[in-house]
């Protein structure tokens, strides 16, 4: 297979992903005469304060605002968000389908703004397929080969390799509408993938598909791209999705980059009240700040003023902010909590079997509502029944803090 | 159970039962008494009687042949000429026309609101030895170039040729070119142009493999819908060609109202109507085939 990958070195190298801070470094981009040696540090995709606005009759919509944002060769890269939130055109400005209003768009440190897609060294994968109806899957899957004349036996060859990494050989005579959904979603990478870019741009390939065949799917897209070694940018609105796949991705909210981050750091330390709503359950609290102790702030509220909040940096006594912790970090018990222990009293309000889990909704004493979810051990029977009083009770380096209050959200869910 | 039979089994076909009376009443029967008068001989005054008497078949045939031949001639240039015409302003319209998509068609489909026969009228009126088309090729001293090329008569006229006639066909059937082409481009999705410039495709390039491909049902849809109103049309011959460029259709028109020779007329009908069908069907078998389409997709 690694005569199909051409930037495989960029693959083994040890993942760039932990390290946005490195990536984000300016003087590893401008050098233009490193542009043809992929592997060098000119990362794939780089984003220098790009907006997008669309002017209609009826109006300006402004779709990304000053976006900046750098992409490693190799790297699989997701931008996450809701709907509307700018996703797709991000990626049709990178195809140059869409041409930004303002900033420019570096492909290997290349300015390519005004370029046309036929001249872009990446491919896209459209959401709809968009796979020629008229033609077979062979044809297909050969029509970039075929513009860029490449020899009629090498199309064959590379052709017939794409399809049988992709798991569709012996499907090359049949036509489009004759494949499921998977299978035409497997066409439409494998014409993209067959051309060698030097990125693949995915704009929500597997939305259309079942919940078992994504999950089939996303784990072959994984291979495919570990096999190939190609970046490939990841445009969903699934956040497991975007959390298992991803080496790197963004949460884009209003047209902007809420976070940058690996899954891990994203799910665990979501830097905004956005992002922590955004991805997984998330329970957001709002409390005053009593004292802090260095950087740990503790909250008036909690039993026993046990309620602190680490890496609480910025704020000072009297302030309200905003903390998050995870449903599944969160444990019930009878007791107040031990020392060192976060806790909050509060009544059981629904109990949800989910099979390897339990789900606990609770009502604080003050009126918030927080969800549990605890794992189902073998011998266990529920923890607690609706009605009980519980106390909830947290690690403290659980408590995320996601920095002061913005006065709207004050009235929501506040604690105190 | 009655009523469940009546329900599954019945209740379809009543439901047909008026598309069928619609048929049989306006199109059967007119057929079956055209055919019964094609073989009557007779004459208007003493009337027809059934003899069937099928050499009026033979005798029509070897009357008006010319005119038949003529008529699928002058229906193949103007069917080619149509497609050429319409295929640009229907990808025009598809592609470009935007938010005025109606309102380009309703603008194509405007002089149709008038009368048939005074739009043909009025061609006459622009095709006139002192019109404003002659006018123009003088005023660029086109005549002369005309004439070389048999566009114009040898006198420098246009009323009374081939080429009027055939004008006149293209501007009255250009609208049945028109639409089955700009339905066919209207549904190629914008996505697969962008697909095909994504695969390194140029303008060109994404027309000859994937617009002009995905267009030849809707080609193949226009060329029926045009060339068989043509090939029997008598209107245009008739104000625009003169005595030398009769159509069957006029022929037909003439042995009907002016001889008053229903045999005959009937049997020229049924003579054209054979010979479309059977063009028809051979361009539908030749052409109408996925294959076929592939082939001139290729
Ligand atoms: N061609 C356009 N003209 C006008 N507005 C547009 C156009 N394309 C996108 N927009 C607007 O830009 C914003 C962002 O759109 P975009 O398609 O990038 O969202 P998205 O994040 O991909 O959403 P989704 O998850 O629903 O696909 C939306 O408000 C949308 O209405
Ligand atoms: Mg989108």
């Amino acid at each position: 297979m690694s005569e199909m990958t051409p930037y495989a070195d960029v693959a083994d190298s040890p993942s760039t992903a932990d390290s946005p801070s490195t990536a984000d470094d300016p003087s590893t981009a401008d050098d233009p005469s490193t542009v043809d040696h992929p592997g060098t540090a000119v990362p794939a995709i780089r984003l220098i304060g790009i907006a997008k606005r669309f002017v209609s009759r009826r109006g300006t919509v402004t779709a990304v605002e000053r976006v900046d944002l750098v992409i490693n060769e190799g790297e699989f890269f997701s931008l996450l968000g809701p709907s509307g939130c700018g996703k797709t055109t991000t990626l049709r400005m990178i195809g140059g389908f869409e041409e930004p209003t303002e900033g420019q768009i570096l492909l290997y440190g290349r300015d390519v703004v005004g370029v046309p897609p036929n001249h872009r060294d990446v491919n896209m994968v459209f959401q709809s397929y968009a796979l020629f109806p008229h033609m077979s899957v062979y044809d297909n899957v050969a029509f970039g080969l075929k513009r860029k004349s490449v020899p009629t036996a090498e199309i064959r060859q590379r052709v017939n390799e794409m399809l049988d990494l992709v798991q569709l050989d012996g499907k090359a005579d049949r036509r489009p509408r004759e494949l499921s959904g998977g299978q035409q979603q497997r066409v439409a990478l494998a014409r993209a993938l067959v051309n060698r870019p030097r990125a693949l741009l995915l704009d929500e390939p597997l939305a259309a598909l079942d919940l078992k065949l994504r999950q089939a799917m996303q784990i072959e897209l994984k291979r495919i791209q570990r096999e190939v070694g190609i970046t490939f940018v990841f445009v969903t609105h699934d956040q497991n999705e975007a959390l298992t796949m991803s080496d790197r991705l963004i949460v884009m909210n209003a047209g902007k980059i809420e976070q940058l981050a690996t899954p891990r750091d994203m799910y665990e330390r979501p830097a905004s009240r956005f992002v922590a709503g955004f991805i997984g359950t998330s329970n957001i609290l709002t409390g005053t700040v009593k004292t802090m102790d260095g950087t740990t702030a503790i909250l008036e509220t909690g039993v026993n003023e046990s309620l602190v909040v680490p890496e609480a940096t910025g704020l000072i006594a009297g302030q309200q902010l905003d903390l998050t912790v995870r449903p599944e970090k969160i444990v019930l018990s009878a007791e107040p909590p031990g020392p060192g222990l976060c806790g909050l009293r509060g009544r059981v309000m629904e109990v949800v079997y989910l099979g390897t889990s339990t789900q606990y909704a609770v009502k604080t004493a003050e009126g918030a509502d927080l969800l549990a979810f605890l794992q189902n051990a073998s011998d266990s029977s529920d923890v607690a029944a609706r009605g009980d009083d519980v106390y909830l009770t947290w690690r403290p380096e659980h408590s995320l803090c996601l920095g002061q209050t913005s006065g709207a959200q004050l009235d929501e869910e506040a604690v105190a | 159970m009655i009523s469940r039979i009546w329900r599954t089994r019945l209740a379809p076909y009543a439901l047909i039962l008026p598309g069928w009376l619609w048929l049989v009443i306006f199109f059967v029967v007119p057929t079956l008494s055209m055919l019964s008068v094609s073989t009557m001989t007779g004459n208007d005054l003493d009337g027809f009687k059934q003899t069937f008497h099928l050499s009026t078949y033979s005798d029509a045939w070897s009357e008006y042949h010319t005119q038949i031949v003529r008529s699928l001639v002058y229906g193949l240039i103007a069917t080619v000429l149509c497609l050429v015409i319409a295929y640009p302003v229907a990808y025009w319209i598809a592609f470009r026309g935007g938010r005025y998509k109606s309102s380009l068609l309703f603008l194509l489909l405007l002089p149709f609101f008038v009368s048939f026969v005074i739009r043909t009228q009025s061609w006459e009126f622009m095709l006139d030895d002192h019109g404003m088309v002659l006018g123009t090729l003088r005023t660029f001293h086109l005549v002369g170039v005309m004439k070389t090329l048999h566009l114009v008569s040898s006198s420098g006229t246009i009323l009374q040729t081939s080429t009027a006639v055939i004008g006149g066909l293209v501007y009255n059937f250009l609208p049945f070119t028109v639409l089955p082409i700009y339905v066919a481009l209207e549904r190629v999705e914008p996505s697969l142009l962008e697909a095909s410039s994504d695969l390194y495709a140029n303008k060109f390039h994404a027309f000859r493999k994937v617009v002009f491909p995905l267009s030849l049902p809707g080609i193949f849809a226009a060329v029926l819908l045009t060339f068989v109103p043509v090939a029997s049309d008598y209107v245009n011959a008739q104000i625009l060609g003169g005595t030398k460029n009769t159509m069957i259709g006029t022929a037909i028109e003439t042995e009907y109202f002016t001889n008053l020779n229903y045999p005959v007329a009937a049997a020229l009908s049924f003579i054209l109507m054979a010979v479309l069908l059977i063009g028809v069907f051979l361009y539908a078998r030749i052409l109408g085939t996925e294959d076929a389409l592939e082939m001139a997709a290729a």
